[in-house]
């Protein structure tokens, strides 16, 4: 492996595996908010015992999410110096005001797991609110910054130097609230299918009915309106990206060739040498309404860009199929709910809808990691768009291979630790939190 | 304003060292105590660091930010040059941050509580190390950027008799640290008896180590002592921690809870102070003379400036949070303990 492939592997594995972590940091404390407040409201044991039995969960992610994100914040530096030498002070903005949304949030996140019984019960609630809140924010800023790199401002870029650099600017950036909008529903997207299917997974079980109905209702519901809301937001983002990275909507729809009236590409075999797509279902004029909102509008295609400013489109069209198509699975899986719970509340009782649930649960976090690989690669050859390729700054040290083979052990046994350690949380919801032992 | 941002980067360095530091040190302690009484000292640990322990790690992120946004070749110099220190620190970060997490929160406790615990123990002691070496390689002058070959400019840059010399002074003075701060949590006589005399063997273990700083230095001829006592103020701060550090040996022990933390703290500033002060403003030292400077080696002043406001708008919301944060879980460890 050569060690610029090993930097961009060991920056995307990084970066897959903190977001996973990251999303169940924003998403979690507004699921706790929502089972706290119920208990303070109705005075419900269970509703306490759901709480608990999340906020035990979290810590976990927690750590693991903040102990990632603190390699991430050296690895940009040690993977991509000259990268961020250039663009350091210019993106910092949103890096530093995130550095004090994360600081509130570690506070908060002490008042609220070290605090039960301590403090006024609603000054308590409001701690894990605040934890919430400010993992959002974070998450909104985080994204800003990546943002940035798709759509580039608050610089000029004159004969190598980047001058008259203004942070703020660069942070209100042309990408950064299409992205940030689709990726703070997205976070409650996978959370909640992922939270909600493991629920449903012991509802069929049949141990802790009452506990594990009350907690897959409310991640349920969060899920539900965000998987209904995607797809709306995902348009935004398509339209946004036609406007300022043509290559890489051509890469998404593998749109090899400019046209009018052009045809949306589902599925299909891409040759990227013959420049064609097999097999695949063509529905005229979609990406011409998709992509400008006119079915008649013209489509860059590839042709029109240069070839060494081609991203890969293979795997960036796949990405985005995979993508939207579970986006669309989610979606039905939603409206099934809906229906369920305002027309026919019998589906309530019935194994099948639960069994579809377990099915969801890693779908939403497969459509993640889609997505960024659509935004991450479909951005390539460059690294800052139309400024600084990838390879120019990438490392000077060689051996990066060996670092990471390195990262990727750790995060692969760090993966399995959690898991392990997550099972065994649920395994001991009866003990542990919801001792009513009722068995239905 | 770049001044507002080398306050802030000196300040969150500062914390990190004595929070962060009491912190690793708390492991560090595990590591030399005796199998037996290894259990109290990790309940003590959690009881009192558990709250503050995300917040503690905060430090080093706010001072990498700052790093990487105002004064980007400082970073990125250090990160092409100390990069496998830095991998090594960010290891022991991991390992350390999950398995500190996962030994509480692990539903079932039977054997990976030890293997938890020994990642725990060992990762404590390796990641202070590690920030010795890289603490060292800014001021001893190894740093070559025109090196080309691996060795030179990917190893030597810190690999030498002084940075490891000064990886073992941090870790010993984690441990003191950790050592004073749990004296005051513990109500027990004999258990108290026992972190006494755990702090004074870290105190000795410090100066041991310190001396092989001083020889180490002398060795791979950095004039270290030239630094320290070339100066009026750089001698000022060494004995002022000296005279504190012989009111702190003779107040162990007798119950002066604030008094010794105030003291151990002011010793740890003021090695940090004397070490960084006379550089001013070089903060890493290159081969050859050249050195990279906080002040012409910073971002524009358009960046400072919204870093600058950035931080100020920051510290608004969180001082006041954080001390609220330590000031409640002191109260009512006091009314738990009456
Ligand atoms: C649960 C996850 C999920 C789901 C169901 C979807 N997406 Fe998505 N998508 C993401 C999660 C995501 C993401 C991982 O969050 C990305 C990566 C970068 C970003 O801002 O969001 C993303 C990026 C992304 C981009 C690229 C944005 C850019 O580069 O700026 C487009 C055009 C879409 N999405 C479009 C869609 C459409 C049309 C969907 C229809 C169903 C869809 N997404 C469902
Ligand atoms: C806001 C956060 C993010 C920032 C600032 C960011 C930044 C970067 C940088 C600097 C690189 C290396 C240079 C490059 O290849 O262009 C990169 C590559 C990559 N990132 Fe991101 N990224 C972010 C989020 C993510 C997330 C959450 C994922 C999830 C999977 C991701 C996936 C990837 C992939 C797959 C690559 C490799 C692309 C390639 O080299 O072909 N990114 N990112
Ligand atoms: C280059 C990319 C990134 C960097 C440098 C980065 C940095 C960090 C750091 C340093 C932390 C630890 C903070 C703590 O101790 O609480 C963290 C945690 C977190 N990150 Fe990231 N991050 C990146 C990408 C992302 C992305 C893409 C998201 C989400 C959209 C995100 C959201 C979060 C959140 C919510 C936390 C809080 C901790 C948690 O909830 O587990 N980060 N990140």
């Amino acid at each position: 492996m050569d060690d610029f492939l090993a930097a961009r592997s060991q920056m995307a594995l990084s970066l897959g595996f903190h977001i996973v972590f990251a999303c169940i940091g924003m998403v979690m404390p507004f699921f706790m908010a929502v089972a706290h407040y119920k208990w303070l409201k109705s005075g419900l044991a269970v509703y306490k015992n759901v709480t608990k039995a999340w906020s035990k969960g979290v810590a976990i992610f927690f750590a693991t999410g903040a102990v990632s994100g603190t390699v991430l914040s050296f690895e940009l530096g040690l993977l991509w110096p000259t990268f961020m030498e250039h663009a350091g002070p210019i993106f910092g903005m949103p890096f530093s005001l995130e550095g004090t949304a994360f600081f509130i949030e570690a506070i908060a996140l002490g008042f609220f797991l070290y605090g039960w019984g301590k403090f006024n019960p609603w000054f308590h609630w409001f701690t894990g609110v605040v934890v919430g809140i400010s993992g959002l924010v974070s998450g909104i800023l985080v994204v800003a910054a990546n943002a940035w790199m798709n759509s580039p401002t608050g610089f000029q870029y004159i004969d190598g130097k980047y001058l008259d650099i203004d942070p703020i600017q660069a942070m209100f950036n042309d990408a950064w609230f299409s992205q940030a909008l689709h990726m703070s529903l997205a976070a409650f997207v996978a959370t909640g299918f992922a939270v909600a299917g493991v629920h449903a997974f012991m509802i069929l079980r049949g141990k802790n009915v009452l506990f594990h109905q009350k907690a897959f209702r409310i991640a349920a519901i969060f899920a539900c309106i965000a998987a209904v809301l995607q797809p709306l937001s995902g348009d935004i983002s398509a339209k946004d990206v036609g406007k300022r990275q043509p290559a890489k909507l051509a890469a998404m729809e593998a749109h090899f060739h400019t046209e009018k009236q052009a045809s949306l590409i589902v599925g299909g075999l891409v040759h990227e040498k013959k420049e064609t797509v097999q097999y695949a279902l063509k529905i005229p004029g979609l990406l011409s309404w998709m992509a400008h909102g006119d079915f008649q509008a013209s489509v860059t295609g590839l042709d029109q860009i240069p070839k060494e400013n081609h991203p890969p489109v293979a795997i960036t069209h796949y990405a985005f199929q995979v993508m939207v198509g579970l986006g669309m699975m989610l979606l039905a899986l939603a409206l099934v709910y809906f229906v369920a719970l305002w027309k026919k509340r019998t589906w309530l009782n019935r194994t099948w809808l639960y069994r579809l649930f377990v099915w969801a649960i890693p779908l939403g976090f497969l459509a993640i990691e889609a997505g960024w690989m659509v935004t991450e690669i479909g951005r390539q050859p460059w690294i800052i768009y139309g400024v600084m390729r990838t390879a120019d700054a990438v490392t000077p040290m060689p051996g990066i291979a060996y670092s990471f083979y390195l990262f990727t052990a750790v995060y692969l046994s760090l993966t399995v630790i959690v898991i392990f350690l997550l099972y065994r949380q649920i395994k001991m919801v009866g003990k542990l939190y919801d001792q009513s032992g009722e068995i239905s | 304003m770049l001044y507002i941002v080398i306050g802030f980067l000196w300040t969150s360095i500062w914390l990190y060292l004595l929070l962060g530091g009491a912190d690793f040190g708390a492991g560090i302690l595990e590591l030399v105590s005796k199998r037996e009484d290894r259990h109290t000292a990790r309940h003590t640990l959690y009881r009192t660091i558990g709250p503050v322990w995300e917040a503690n790690h905060m430090w080093l992120i706010i001072a990498i930010v700052i790093l990487f946004v105002g004064f980007p070749r400082i970073y990125t110099t250090m990160s092409i040059f100390v990069h496998i220190p830095l991998v090594a620190m960010l290891l022991g970060i991991i390992a350390r941050g999950t398995a500190f997490v996962f030994r509480h929160y692990d539903a079932v406790e039977d054997h990976m509580q030890e293997v938890y615990n020994r990642i725990f123990i060992y990762s404590s002691a390796i990641t202070p190390f590690f920030l010795g070496i890289i603490a060292a390689s800014t001021v001893s002058s190894n740093i070559d950027p025109s090196a080309n070959d691996f060795m030179s400019a990917y190893v030597y840059s810190w690999l030498n008799a002084f940075g490891i010399a000064v990886g073992l002074f941090t870790v010993c003075i984690c441990g003191f640290l950790a050592a004073i701060y749990i004296i005051g949590e513990i109500s027990e006589e004999a258990e108290k008896q026992r972190f006494i005399r755990l702090a004074k063997r870290m105190v000795i273990a410090a100066f041991i180590s310190g001396a092989l700083v001083f020889l180490a230095a002398h060795y791979e001829h950095i004039p270290l002592l030239d630094w320290i006592f070339g100066h009026w103020i750089g001698s000022v701060a060494i004995v002022a921690a000296s005279i504190s550090l012989i009111v702190l040996w003779r107040s162990l022990g007798r119950g002066h809870t604030i008094r010794i933390r105030l003291l151990a703290g002011f010793q740890v500033s003021m090695i940090l102070f004397a070490a960084t002060y006379i550089h001013f403003p070089k903060i890493v030292l290159l081969k050859g003379g050249s050195a990279l400077s906080l002040l012409s080696d910073a971002g524009t002043e358009k960046t400072m400036e919204s870093l600058a406001l950035a931080l100020l708008i920051g510290s608004l919301f969180i001082l006041p949070a954080l001390f609220y944060l330590l000031y409640s879980f002191e109260k009512r460890k006091a009314n738990v303990d009456h």
